[in-house]
């Protein structure tokens, strides 16, 4: 197997942006020197079903598939998704998880029951996670739209590269709409960062 | 939506861009001159064409289907353009009778076709094995194995297609078109048509003409073998573990090497006709020969059927998608290994399913809450979001088969049924999309042969499932341009449904379409509801004010759960003893106001009248930039 390579799994439901920020990230391991590959199955419709993310990349990337049990930091836009995919964390791995709970219909319509703690799930099952409230964190700074860029801060002191690498891409991406988007962006961005160094120091995972 | 992007630069020579293989793909035709692209969109190969508008100097379209983007294509090359077309697997099946018989006339200009397999099945009905082309139509597959091959490949499957006069197939599965990776591209190079050239004998296939060329077709696959054994697409790559040889092409080829990278490997990116003398070196330098292939037992039969010995469906599947996980424990199997149990934290969790759901506001949810409540109803179904319409809540759907057969299979079942059937009315469900594709045909066999059936056309604007590309309803081309928009009342009219059984219903007014609905099926003959709502992915939708509920008046009736609105959530659940003595679950909601764009459906059910707007001073942020952009 290929040891150089970094496996990065981002999860969570059609709309809510996995598919934009694992590209982001992606960008920034291109910025790094890194053969990239990222795919998706994103399901049939537009909205609402589940959507993972693999991004690979190091020397040379043969294979877009992660195989389960291999991947370094999982990313979860939300909490039930993040422990669907779990088995696909290595060992060692960190699992960071927004703990937005979004209810599918077939929930609501009493079908199906949402667990009660997926994160106090994973980590009953071994693995290392930090949960953190990514929506409050963008809604407090205003903007619900910022919640994936607090995801990609949450993610950004855990890649084998420097955050500022991954802040220049996210600056370029935004770049076109103004300093104040630029901003605005760069303040969630550490806010996503600084939600995720806190529990760390609370707690070493 | 997508369609409407404005033309950005074109990213220049000698650049490494992250692309999808299907935006490789789009490269590789700009590149090579290419004239003409046609395609209707499907999954996965929609980006293909949406990629293609973006470039310059060349004609892109959105066809009305699969066999006219074909047709489309292979007029292009008559005149010595070269032309391109995309579609997905099962849009093949729908061009197949043009390729049947262009493969006879040959390609003059470059003639390519792209073909997606959904191998996975993540967004079709069935899962199909394209390469089975390249046998029944006598063409050379070319298979890439990641984007720089889609874009390398896609280049030099015009230059075989001039030098031999045949059209190629470029066949992509999921894992090409929607990965990303580097690519590294080039120039558009320029290529003058020659012109078109009166040949009846080539061009006029009447059975005379047709007998004549045929020879020259088998001849062609015996030239195209002797190219295939000499083509640097397919490399034999020498390992220094030869206990297991592989053969395999496409993505495939990348789970062998990331599983046994020290194993020789024959990859066959020239996959038909496969060069036997090369399998042949293969199967000479290893104990064991493996065919992997996606996703059916095709190269390995014909391996077979040569005289080499080798191993394939035996231990690996014939459904869904390869991976190293899957490999792995097959040559474990294969050598005689024992295969380790997997890791006890390899388990997924159980979870509940996420199936994908309707937008909340989506106009297909009034037609499908209506059907819901509707008894005694057959409702025959079609390919598009509103296939979703078969799922929880509404189980409204009894039927999907293929694009636009919605119309003939419901016309079957009127014709078939018998005394049991004989008081259920029949409903044929079919998108505005759908319907051009491949429906019109079908309606115009219920109107000719009687048959009594209520379609309902759920008009949205648009080719909703694939992203919101435009259609020849929706009055715009592919690049978002004005075009000329054809009227689907005057369409159904013209196919022969009396004026006055023709009906056009706002799909947010459900008084109106339970009564449309009923009367109509109620009538003896054909009718068609047109039901006219935009899509809420495109730009024609505008939301208005969202809703909230009332937690004081709602009683927990559950109604507007029925609807099936992916913003209404249950906050409580409770039991109650009616006074007859009958237990009734209550379930008590609320509504994300962040998520709901103000339709109104959830609205007109509620009992106790506990959904209300919004107050003005919380409007959420985007909705109000919404609305007064309206």
């Amino acid at each position: 197997m290929t040891s150089d390579i970094t496996n990065i799994l981002v999860c969570g439901i059609g709309g809510q942006g996995v598919m934009t920020a694992t590209e982001i990230l992606a960008e920034a391991a291109i910025a790094e020197g890194h053969d990239v590959k990222k795919t998706e199955v994103a399901g049939m419709a537009q909205r609402g079903g589940v959507v993972t993310s693999h991004l690979r990349f190091g020397r040379k990337v043969l294979s877009p598939q992660i195989e389960p049990g291999t991947v370094q930091v999982l990313l979860g836009f939300e909490g039930a998704e993040a422990l669907r995919w779990s088995h696909y964390l290595r060992p060692d791995g960190l699992a960071l998880v927004n703990t937005a709970r979004l209810v599918p219909p077939v929930v609501e319509l009493g079908l199906f029951e949402y667990p009660d703690d997926p994160t106090g799930k994973m980590r009953d099952a071994g693995h290392r996670v930090v949960a953190f409230d990514a929506m409050t964190i963008a809604r407090d700074l205003g903007e619900i739209r910022l919640g994936n860029t607090v995801m990609l801060g949450a993610i950004a002191d855990y890649l084998p590269f420097s955050p500022e690498v991954l802040m220049a891409c996210i600056d370029k991406r935004f770049a076109r709409k103004g300093e104040k988007v630029v901003d605005a962006n760069r303040q969630a961005f550490a806010a996503g960062r600084e939600a995720v160094a806190k529990q760390m120091a609370a707690a070493p995972a | 939506m997508a369609a409407v992007m404005p033309n950005p630069a074109i990213p220049p020579a000698a650049q490494r861009l992250l692309l999808s293989g299907n935006e490789a793909v789009a490269r590789g035709v700009w590149e090579a001159g290419t004239r003409v692209a046609a395609a209707y969109p499907g999954t996965p190969a929609t980006e293909i064409l949406e990629s293609l508008s973006r470039y310059p100097d060349m004609h892109a379209e959105w066809s009305v289907n699969e066999k006219v983007s074909m047709e489309v294509a292979l007029g292009a090359s008559m005149t010595g353009a070269r032309a391109f077309c995309a579609m997905k697997h099962v849009g093949l099946n729908v061009a197949s009778d043009c390729l049947m018989t262009m493969t006879i006339t040959g390609a003059y200009g470059g003639l390519v076709i792209a073909v997606a397999d959904d191998v996975g099945m993540s967004s079709s009905q069935n899962e199909q094995d394209s390469r089975f082309w390249g046998r029944f139509a006598h063409i050379p597959v070319l298979e890439p194995a990641d984007s720089q091959e889609a874009y390398e490949m896609t280049k030099q499957a015009f230059v075989l297609s001039e030098t031999y006069e045949t059209p190629v197939l470029l066949r992509l599965t999921t894992r090409i078109c929607h990965v990303k990776g580097l690519v590294t591209v080039g120039e558009r190079e320029h290529h003058e048509p020659a012109g078109f050239i009166k040949n009846p004998q080539r061009w006029v296939m009447v059975p005379a003409h047709a007998k004549a060329r045929l020879p020259a077709l088998f001849q062609r696959d015996e030239t195209l073998r002797a190219v295939s054994e000499v083509s640097p697409l397919n490399v034999l790559e020498a390992g220094s573990d030869r206990s297991v040889g592989f053969v395999t092409s496409g993505p495939a080829y990348m789970h062998v090497k990331e599983a046994f990278p020290n194993a020789p490997v024959l990859k066959l990116g020239f996959s038909y006709p496969w060069p036997p003398e090369k399998v042949r070196a293969l199967a000479a330098m290893c104990d064991k020969l493996l065919v992997v292939e996606e996703t059916e037992k095709l190269l390995e039969t014909e391996i077979k059927a040569a005289g080499i010995a080798c191993h394939g469906k035996d231990v690996l599947p014939s459904i869904g998608e390869l991976s190293p996980q899957v490999l792995t424990p097959a040559v474990d199997r294969l050598l005689g290994k024992p295969v380790p149990p997997p890791l006890p934290a390899a388990a997924p969790a159980k979870l509940f399913p996420r199936p994908p759901t309707l937008c909340a506001s989506c106009p297909h949810m009034g037609m499908y809450y209506t059907l819901s409540q509707i008894k005694n109803l057959i409702v025959t179904g079609d390919i598009g979001c509103y296939t979703l319409g078969a799922g929880h809540p509404w189980n409204a759907l009894d039927t999907t088969i293929c694009m636009g057969a919605t119309m003939g299979v419901a016309l079957g079942i009127d014709k078939g049924r018998g005394a049991v059937d004989k008081n259920k009315r029949i409903l044929a469900v079919i998108g505005d999309s759908t319907f051009m594709h491949m429906g019109m045909q079908g309606l115009l066999d219920i109107t000719y042969n009687h048959g009594n059936i209520t379609v309902l056309l759920l008009d949205n604007n648009t080719t909703g499932m694939t992203g919101g590309q435009a259609t020849p309803a929706s009055g715009k081309d592919i690049h978002g341009k004005e075009a000329p928009k054809v009227d689907l009342f005057k369409i159904v009219e013209a196919l022969g449904v009396p004026n006055e059984r023709i009906k056009v219903v706002d799909p947010y007014e459900l008084p109106v379409l339970f009564k449309t609905v009923r009367e109509e099926i109620k009538i003896e003959g054909p009718s068609v509801i047109i039901a006219r709502r935009p899509c809420v992915l495109i730009d024609e939708f505008k939301a208005t004010r969202p809703y909230l509920v009332d937690d004081d008046k709602c009683t927990g009736c559950g109604n507007c759960v029925e609807v099936g609105c992916p913003a209404i959530h249950v906050t409580r659940r409770d039991k109650v003893i009616k006074p007859s003595g009958k237990e009734v679950e209550l379930a008590f909601v609320e509504i994300d106001s962040q998520a709901c764009t103000g339709c109104g459906l959830c609205v007109q059910p509620c009992a106790p009248d506990a959904i209300q707007h919004v107050p003005r001073r919380d409007i959420p942020i985007h909705i109000v930039k919404t609305t007064s952009s309206s």
